[in-house]
């Protein structure tokens, strides 16, 4: 099975080469045999590299520590999950995994195009085809994980323990099923921009994969947030760490893409932006797997010093070069169709909410990079931390979040002063009179009450429009309110799910707001004795330790400290956290103690307890740190609601093929009666096809 | 027409104009220079303002240096980049992967009787696996941060 999984990924690394030579042959020819045998070397290539990757799991099951990668990432008494999920956990495998992912995302492309879109298709083929040729030859060349040790253990090294966490075995992929998602509207950018057919046809084809990188990057950062925050103990989920930072840059102007492609949708502007926005994010994501793994930029959880980062870097420059030429050639075919008619419009709001999401990037990427480029401009390194992104970022995601509530209420090209207050009072008056009321409360954080005002704002914004078609379907069609409420949605799944990712984006702003408040506590806790805190809420709790124990399980050795939590109007509750000593199958200890926080979740806050250590002579003694957390479960849920919302977005039509039908035949398909669209639409209509 | 796209640029400098003189001022505020044992012994002799700013520092620690104090808060070492040996001193929360020869980033000051007081203390996972995360520590540059944005 290793034999066969090496030799295929070696024949999958030659389909693809083959697949990419002919395909751009075939395009440039126009010779369709050539193209053809392109598609099918595709094909080929992806089922190789499933057989190069069953190989490998097949080896990291069965523990076959002849393998270096199985060695170094398993131990004999590791749990099968975590047996399986080591096949992302290292530099290798997550190459290999990558290859994965992209050869099939690619054969999807291929048999989902296979009667459409023809003229794009071998430029297609062709991109991705060469993308698949870099990252195989670098698996292949460089970061095999078929390598073999010269001799053969009797166990392996196992997997960190802080990968042991099914937030770690589920974040990775999610990233990469992201990141690698961004390929498909690249190639098609490339393919359109070669050809110069740069209508609607391409944009329609990818909106749909930008949509499943969307999803996938937000369900990735949301797990990779919470791992952080239940696995790392350090109280947080998010500290602008870059390898963090690489995950976010895509996301947001992947976001910015599927905003600034609705007007390229309605009104023909916007067409450069909106290739160089697909091109972007591609570039992006390769970007944050390049810091990632090269070890350029100091990061906590960066892969060890490798060629690998070579490489990406060569990648990188020549895709920019090759993708700056096309663009810079074809600028006349990009030319807007429509101009901006005024600022008080839908598409001001749009191309204002791109500029945030690009600045915000920006400064990211700009922060991410420093010590790079301070190194290369002025000879001394200089890192920025936290207090830099967030300084530029909370005003700017200020700013977001109320453009966020502003898009939705103001009509295409011009809106009237009478459109404006129509729409805008009730709103505005629900954010005005929750930040009032949080005032009268006693909130004094600045940042804070302009969150929550604007939160206010853009929650009320989202029900007044769900009221509103509510209200409509319930007239038109006499439907009971839950009927209505669920019919609206599925006849107009773009809009009515992007507002409830909208829903998403306010419940994480508020959730972000509440870590302005957080406390925190740092003691020492005899057995029996007390310890009171006030929460931000103003509520006095009492902490008792009832004692430190140690005890053995399965792979580790356990030292803990349970505690007593009382509080007023709450039965008391114990908390319990844990270090660890993870030991091999031998007893022997492998890697550095590992901590596991105790967290007592709640709508409000979670009280969040580490155990730093024990002291004292009998070893009793525990030295804690205790952490009111207000409102950190809102951000899992914003997160899955905005996942949610995606979904539903994505979700096919049902009604598709005959709307298809209907628009193939040369009627104009009726939009759902809630859409106000303007009557001189400059490209046709895409909705019903994507 | 070409009104409104006047207006919008206006608007988009203003935005884009804003966040970068955020930028350069937080980076003024709070960048901070990386340097290495050598290169910080080098820059407090040319600048002895060097001596009590904040600066990170990354490097290795030297195996048999570390000294915990009971209770696991606080903890004195050696670190070297090959060339200079400096003694750190710190006290707060250490890192689970914190041990000998583990390549490290502390954060703090370099004090004139030449030991670097570290507030921060961030350990790279050793060579024996990659990509180990830290237990990133809570800095005070990130308590004064009041949570994340966007």
């Amino acid at each position: 099975m290793i034999l066969l999984g090496e030799l295929s990924l070696w024949v999958a690394l030659l389909m693809a080469i083959w697949s990419a030579t002919v395909s751009f042959a075939g395009g440039r020819m126009s010779r369709a045999d050539l193209a053809a045998s392109g598609e099918r070397a595709m094909y080929a290539s992806f089922a190789f590299v499933a057989l190069a990757s069953i190989g490998l799991w097949t080896a990291l099951i069965t523990s076959d520590f002849s393998l270096r990668f199985v060695a170094s990432y398993t131990s004999a008494n590791l749990p099968t999950v975590y047996k399986f999920s080591a096949f992302w956990g290292g530099q290798a495998g997550s190459m290999l995994f990558w290859c994965l992912i992209l050869s099939l995302y690619s054969a999807l492309t291929l048999f989902a195009n296979r009667k459409r879109n023809r003229e794009l298709m071998p430029y297609v083929t062709g991109t991705l085809a060469t993308i698949l040729v870099f990252f195989l030859g670098t698996t292949a060349f460089s970061a095999n994980p078929y390598a073999r040790l010269d001799w053969i253990p009797p166990d392996g090294t196992g997997l960190n323990p802080q990968l042991q966490n099914p937030g770690m075995a589920f974040h990775p992929p999610n990233l990469y099923l992201g990141y690698v998602a961004t390929s498909i509207p690249f190639a098609f950018a490339i393919a359109a921009l070669v050809t110069r057919r740069l209508d609607a046809e391409w944009l329609a084809a990818v909106r749909r994969w930008s949509l499943v990188s969307w999803l996938f990057l937000t369900i990735g950062i949301t797990m990779g947030m919470w791992w952080a925050y239940v696995e790392l103990g350090w109280g947080g989920y998010w500290a602008w760490d870059p390898v963090e930072n690489a995950s976010l840059l895509p996301w947001l102007t992947g976001t910015a893409f599927l905003h600034s492609i609705m007007i390229q949708e309605k009104r023909g502007m916007l067409r450069k932006w909106n290739v160089t926005l697909v091109v972007a994010t591609f570039l992006l994501s390769i970007l944050g797997t390049f810091i990632t793994r090269s070890g350029v930029i100091e990061s906590v959880h960066s892969f060890a010093q490798s060629p690998v980062g070579t490489y990406f870097a060569t990648f990188l420059i020549v895709a920019i070069i090759v993708t700056a030429f096309l663009v810079a050639t074809r600028l006349k075919d990009l030319e807007a169709r429509a101009e901006l008619e005024s600022m008080v419009s839908r598409e001001a709001a749009f191309l204002y909410n791109n500029v945030v999401l690009v600045g915000i990037a920006f400064s990211v990427l700009w922060g991410t990079l420093f010590p790079i480029i301070s190194e290369a401009v002025r000879g001394s390194k200089i890192t920025v931390g936290p207090p830099f992104f967030n300084t530029v970022n909370i005003p700017l995601g200020l700013l977001l979040l109320a453009l966020t509530g502003i898009g939705p209420l103001i009509a295409w090209r011009r809106a009237s002063i009478a459109n404006l207050k129509r729409q805008f009072a009730v709103p505005v008056t629900g954010g005005l009179f929750l930040g009032a009321a949080l005032f009268a409360l006693g909130m004094r954080d600045g940042y804070a009450l302009v969150s929550y005002t604007l939160a206010g704002f853009v929650f009320t914004t989202i029900a007044q429009e769900f009221v509103k078609g509510v209200n409509a379907r319930r007239r038109m069609h006499g439907e009971p309110v839950p009927v209505a409420f669920i019919r609206l949605i599925a006849r107009n799944r773009r809009r009515y799910g992007g507002y409830i990712v909208h829903f998403g984006v306010v419940v994480l702003f508020a959730a972000f707001a509440g870590l302005a408040f957080k406390k925190e506590y740092d003691l020492s806790l005899t057995p029996g004795a007390s310890f009171s805190a006030v929460d931000p809420y103003n509520r006095t709790w009492t902490f008792t330790s009832q004692g430190v124990s140690r005890y053995e399980e399965l792979n580790r050795q356990v030292t803990a400290v349970v505690l007593e939590a009382k509080r007023a109007g709450m039965a008391p509750t114990l908390i319990k956290s844990e270090k660890r000593q993870h030991v091999d199958s031998r007893g022997q200890p492998t890697f550095e103690p590992s901590t596991e926080v105790g967290i007592l979740e709640s709508l409000r806050q979670d009280v969040y307890l580490v155990l730093h250590g024990v002291s004292g002579d009998d070893r009793e003694t525990a030295e804690i740190r205790i952490t009111f957390n207000p409102l950190v479960w809102w951000v899992w849920y914003g997160g899955i609601i905005m996942a949610l919302g995606g979904l539903i977005v994505m979700w096919p039509q049902a009604t598709r093929s005959g709307a298809r039908r209907r628009a193939e035949g040369g009627y104009v398909v009726v939009m759902q009666s809630s859409e106000r669209r303007p009557a001189d639409v400059p490209e046709p209509p895409v909705e019903a096809g994507v | 027409m070409a009104r409104a796209r006047t207006k919008f640029i206006i608007g988009g400098v203003l935005v884009l104009g804003t966040a970068g003189y955020l930028m350069a001022t937080a980076i003024g505020e709070t960048g901070m220079y990386y340097l290495t044992p050598g290169e910080l012994t080098a820059k407090v002799k040319g600048d002895s303002t060097f001596y009590d700013t904040g600066v990170k520092m990354g490097a290795r620690v030297v195996p048999g240096t570390i000294e915990r104090e009971p209770g696991g808060r606080a903890v004195s070492f050696r670190v070297t980049d090959g060339s200079q040996i400096i003694p750190v001193t710190y006290r707060g929360v250490i890192p689970d992967t914190f041990t000998d020869s583990v390549d490290v980033v502390v954060e703090g000051r370099y004090n004139r009787e030449g030991t670097f007081v570290a507030t921060t203390l961030l350990a790279k996972c050793a060579s024996r696996y990659e990509n180990a995360p830290d237990k990133y520590q809570s800095t005070p540059g990130y308590k004064a941060a009041k949570g994340p944005a966007a």
